[in-house]
């Protein structure tokens, strides 16, 4: 966007002040957009909620993907800089809440009602075999070959 | 004035829907059929009544008239006719008119049919369904007056439905104008169907309760609803997939789902629907399942209204939320109502609600019945806890939390597979009764050949190990599942097209056309479950085989993906002038030359287009779309003067073109099962020996 | 959610799986409840004292040769705290004009400005500050703890609060002018 220059002209600035020393301690090649999107992806910015990061299009974002760029080009590695992420903007800016503290919840809960739901459709299974009237006999003994083609013109006869 | 008209008309609609309230109930009480027969005639009323609401919106809309505050908030002169038209639904108070519109034509098409076997429903059907219409006209009528006016006063302007004391009509010159990302073909269906499908599904909640009122709780409910689910259901699914389209056109993040909690929303509805669909089959045929039929009904009724809640209370923020409004509390109180005497109607009434008949294996088509249920139900499941899990976690923790696609994906990953799996068995098992013999006779043909199309797609992979990333033993597995799955059900359509074809002599396709015809709802239920093939192989193409890249290129430089180059010829970036030469949005336009293996496809024009009244940018990718895949470029970043070059980022997104194609056959599928009998209800008595009469009564 | 079945013909549903549904949809209900409050409540209201935060304030920045501000030593003093982001373009155009009213008041020592930086990315965020030679001090809204505290609904956000902590006014969105700065500061200054 427009906006790009200035944002540019900071970065380069601060690139020189800031970071300095720590830029001249492993100055690799300047990451690819392909890399920064990598990391980006497994990122949600808080200003605008459930979009990922790499491609979000506000300002914001495109900020914090020129910050990966630098962290990337410091050296640093994909989970330090979601760790970075994390320590300034909070657990929120994960895809998906760590396994830690009261969100293992999120994990937990989802099986345990499949687990549950497992039970009862057993259950039910199991009541709805045992017989509701003894005296019927649901479905008489078929030759199992012809089952198929006898249902179908069966049903053709009755739909006539 | 209009504005006042439409209030009165508002005000009065409101009236009449409480007035058909009171008539159902003192019809019930005095059992007095006069007073039904006044309650039925006021439902009907509400629908000409709501027309003329929403037509003198429209009208209000269409002539720009600004004065009034939501004419101001959603148009704008630049915008077309039909955008103002369809303005209606881009807001808050105007979508919430329209769902009283769509509702009460409902209601009107259920009052007019013929209730001579079914009186005892009448009452609680106008009943339930007006009780709905009357909450959400009330929104209108005390939160969200869509006729509301702004008015000049001494400390400002200021929006109210009656002129404040001594105050001056204001109207603005120039609307705000709608949202740009709504101003997409897309998006003026997507949210209609969306109501539609909603608001469809209040007609059989309302059966269910009025079935659950009066005691007469055997099948008879479900015949008479069931074309209505299926209609409701039809609008549902065309509302998330033309979701989906929009997004993929509009959205410019290259896919067509993202798990927003919004779209979540609007899609729990469509599970508990599915899930409801199947399972009232088991009802129907053998008269099992009746307690969870109920729970479906009213799952899915309440995921509505709590979606629409969810949606527009403010109480989750997302993309396709609405402005902070204070319709949340009513709407609250709407859901609690609604929830607590449905729950305690079902109570009441579990122990008459007892099955008729047993299940004999455990390979019998019941039993994957409830399998089915079982994995709609654990979709569900996850869906709503992960919803719901950020609010529960900021209320406990005071952390904010995001739960995104890859919670979902790998939570309901495996669950899909498996519905697709069973959704290839099921139709094979016979009702009640198979073994594995039987079941192995009819799956061995299709698997064999889904084997040998596997055999193909793995040679594929040799041939081009380009395309191998990790996801592959996963995209293995599904392509085998989906591909056997369309393969058993293709074969289906074949052996019974055989038989009739044997039997009645005619030729195969002629069988084919009488069978669909004949058996409507299983023949479009197998054309719906091959669209879903489809649309599952469109799905393991995008999002296990999706690649992107992305760079700046200056002119005449070129980018690659996945064997195709694309060069960047051209930029224009200019601005839109609206009639009176005010700029009205920025495009910039950039023109690249695609070529894959030397050959030039053609040109595709990526932009992103900056609206300046909304402050809002929207990037509108170029596509060129193949059966095979999709060449998806996005327009990131230029600059504006020198022609140092424009970053660009490019999609590559196999098989994406069977998401869609196998959407529409599924829409046909649907469109076949639930098009209209000749009467409708009349079904074909379930073929029990030992039916109880009392059942056989409505039928 | 409830069971399926039901072995015996007229039994109901037993007390034990009435009880669990009641209150799970009570849970429910409360959970929706309470989300649904927090979602209307908006920003912290005057009135409302401001319980005590921390804020560790950029390099370069300290406040009394101290590089993190406790909000409960800062009783006795008028506190106007300002929320803002590099990307926020209003916030430009409030931001030299709070920096000029900062400095008008600094030397009487009555009154502490603090900016408060939201979302943000440091180098911009430092850009920023350099560009419009902000001298109050300044820091980042680690893990957006404050501005959830304050549940502000964007950037940029002014809270004036008098010399007992007690919030006194909010301004949402930019200053149209110092005067309205020197205004609310002002009256607070009279207060007592």
């Amino acid at each position: 966007m427009k906006k790009t220059l200035p944002i540019l002209f900071f970065s380069a600035l601060l690139l020189l002040f800031v970071f300095s020393p720590v830029f001249a301690q492993s100055a690799g090649p300047t990451p690819s957009d392909d890399e920064v999107n990598a990391v980006a992806k497994q990122l949600f910015c808080p200003v605008c909620e459930n979009t990922p990061l790499d491609v979000c299009p506000t300002q914001a974002c495109a900020q914090w993907r020129d910050l990966i760029r630098l962290k990337l080009t410091e050296g640093w590695t994909e989970d330090q800089i979601k760790q970075y992420f994390v320590d300034q903007y909070g657990a929120r800016v994960l895809s998906a809440p760590p396994l830690e503290g009261f969100s293992w919840f999120i994990y937990i809960i989802p099986p345990i009602f499949l687990a549950a739901g497992v039970y009862i459709v057993f259950r039910a299974f199991r009541a709805m075999r045992k017989p509701v009237n003894a005296a019927v006999q649901e479905t008489p003994v078929q030759t199992p070959s012809d089952d198929y083609l006898r249902r179908v013109e069966e049903e053709l006869k009755q739909r006539k | 004035m209009l504005a006042d008209f439409g209030y009165g008309v508002l005000v009065v609609t409101f009236l009449v829907s409480l007035f058909a309230i009171l008539a159902a109930i003192l019809g019930q009480a005095k059992k007095s059929q006069k007073w039904v027969e006044s309650s039925r005639l006021a439902m009907l009323l509400t629908f000409p009544l709501t027309t003329l609401i929403s037509l003198t919106l429209i009208y209000l809309l269409v002539t720009n008239d600004y004065n009034i505050a939501f004419v101001y908030e959603v148009t704008s002169r630049a915008m077309p006719t039909y955008l103002k038209v369809t303005a209606l639904w881009g807001g808050q108070a105007g979508s919430l008119l329209f769902w009283s519109w769509l509702l009460s034509a409902f209601m009107t098409a259920v009052t007019l049919r013929k209730w001579d076997r079914d009186r005892e429903f009448l009452p609680w059907v106008v009943l339930v369904a007006s009780v709905t219409l009357a909450f959400f006209l009330a929104l209108n009528v005390f939160y969200e007056n869509p006729f509301t006016r702004f008015w000049q006063t001494f400390s400002g302007v200021q929006p109210a439905t009656f002129r404040p004391a001594g105050a001056m009509p204001f109207t603005p010159a120039d609307g705000n104008g709608l949202n740009p990302l709504l101003r997409h073909p897309g998006m003026i269906i997507h949210p209609p169907m969306l109501y539609l499908g909603f608001v469809s599904f209040v007609i059989p909640f309302a059966f269910a309760i009025a079935a659950l009122v009066t005691g007469r709780t055997d099948d008879r409910w479900i015949r008479i609803t069931r074309r209505w689910t299926l209609w409701a259901w039809l609008f549902l699914s065309l509302g998330l997939v033309l979701g989906g389209r929009w997004a993929y056109d509009v959205l410019g993040w290259g896919g067509y789902w993202g798990w927003d909690p919004v779209e979540i929303a609007a899609f729990m509805p469509w599970l508990a629907g599915t899930a409801f669909l199947h399972s009232v089959m088991m009802q129907e045929k053998r008269g099992l399942l009746k307690h969870w039929n109920m729970i479906l009904i009213i799952l899915t009724y309440a995921l509505v209204i709590f979606g629409t809640f969810l949606t527009r209370s403010g109480v989750l923020s997302s993309v396709h939320s609405f402005a902070q409004s204070a319709i949340g509390p009513a709407f609250f109180i709407f859901i609690g109502v609604t929830f607590v005497v449905s729950i305690a109607l079902l109570l009441w009434r579990w122990p008459s609600l007892k099955s008729e008949s047993q299940m004999t294996s455990m390979l019998s088509r019941e039993a994957l019945f409830l399998l089915n249920n079982l994995l709609f139900m654990g979709i569900l499941v996850i869906c709503f806890w992960g919803v719901i899990f950020p609010l529960i976690s900021e209320l406990v923790t005071g952390a904010k939390v995001t739960v995104g696609p890859p919670f979902y994906e790998r939570a309901t990953g495996p669950l899909f597979a498996a519905l697709v799996f069973l959704m290839g068995v099921a139709p094979l098992s016979a009702w009640g009764h198979s073994t594995l013999k039987t079941l192995g006779k009819a799956i061995f043909k299709p698997l064999l050949a889904a084997f040998l199309v596997m055999v193909a797609v793995v040679i594929y992979f040799f041939v081009n190990p380009r395309l191998v990333n990790e996801y592959l033993p996963y995209a293995l597995i599904g392509l085998f599942v989906t591909i056997s799955t369309g393969f058993v059900t293709l074969y289906e359509f074949w052996r019974a097209s055989q038989a009739r074809a044997r039997a009645q002599n005619e030729n195969v396709f002629l069988a084919l056309w009488w069978l669909a015809g004949r058996n409507r709802r299983r023949y479009g239920g197998y054309t719906i479950h091959l669209g879903v093939v489809l649309m599952a192989m469109g799905i393991i193409g995008i999002e296990m085989f999706q690649t992107e890249t992305q760079g700046t290129i200056a002119k005449d430089e070129t980018m690659s993906l996945a064997g195709y180059t694309m060069t960047f010829k051209e930029l224009q970036d200019f601005d839109l002038n609206d009639a009176s030469g005010q700029p009205m949005q920025n495009v910039a336009r950039a023109v690249v030359e695609v070529y894959k293996d030397g050959k030039m496809l053609g040109e595709l024009y990526p932009r992103r287009d900056y609206f300046y009244d909304a402050q809002q940018p929207m990037t509108i990718p170029g596509v060129r779309s193949t059966l095979q895949d999709d060449f998806y470029v996005l327009l990131v970043d230029w600059q504006p003067i020198s022609s140092v070059g424009a970053t660009f980022k490019i999609y590559h997104n196999p098989l994406v073109n069977w998401l869609w194609f196998g959407s529409f056959i599924f829409i046909l599928g649907t469109f076949i099962a639930a098009w209209p009998d000749q009467d409708p209800e009349l079904a074909p008595v379930r073929a029990r020996k030992n039916s109880p009469a009392a059942y056989l009564t409505g039928d | 959610m409830t069971e399926m079945t039901q072995d015996s013909p007229k039994r109901g549903v037993p007390l034990w799986a009435q009880i669990l549904v009641w209150l799970g949809l009570l849970v429910l209900l409360g959970i929706v409840a309470l989300g649904l409050n927090r979602a209307q409540q908006g920003t912290v209201q005057p009135g409302e004292i401001i319980p005590d935060f921390k804020l560790t304030l950029f390099d370069g920045y300290t406040y009394q040769e101290k590089t993190e501000i406790s909000f409960s030593e800062l009783r006795g003093k008028v506190v106007v705290i300002n929320f803002w982001a590099s990307w926020c373009k209003p916030c430009e155009q409030e931001a030299a004009g709070l920096e000029a009213v900062w400095r008008e008041y600094q030397p009487g020592g009555e009154v502490v400005f603090i900016g408060i930086d939201y979302v943000d990315t440091e180098p911009e965020a430092r850009g920023y500050l350099t560009k419009f030679d902000i001298t109050f001090p300044n820091g980042p809204d680690l893990a957006t703890k404050i501005s959830q505290f304050f549940r502000i609904k964007g950037v940029p956000e002014t809270y004036f609060i008098d010399r007992n902590g007690v919030l006194q006014y909010i301004q949402v969105g930019p200053f149209t002018s110092e005067t309205q700065i020197r205004q609310q500061v002002d009256a607070l200054l009279n207060q007592q």
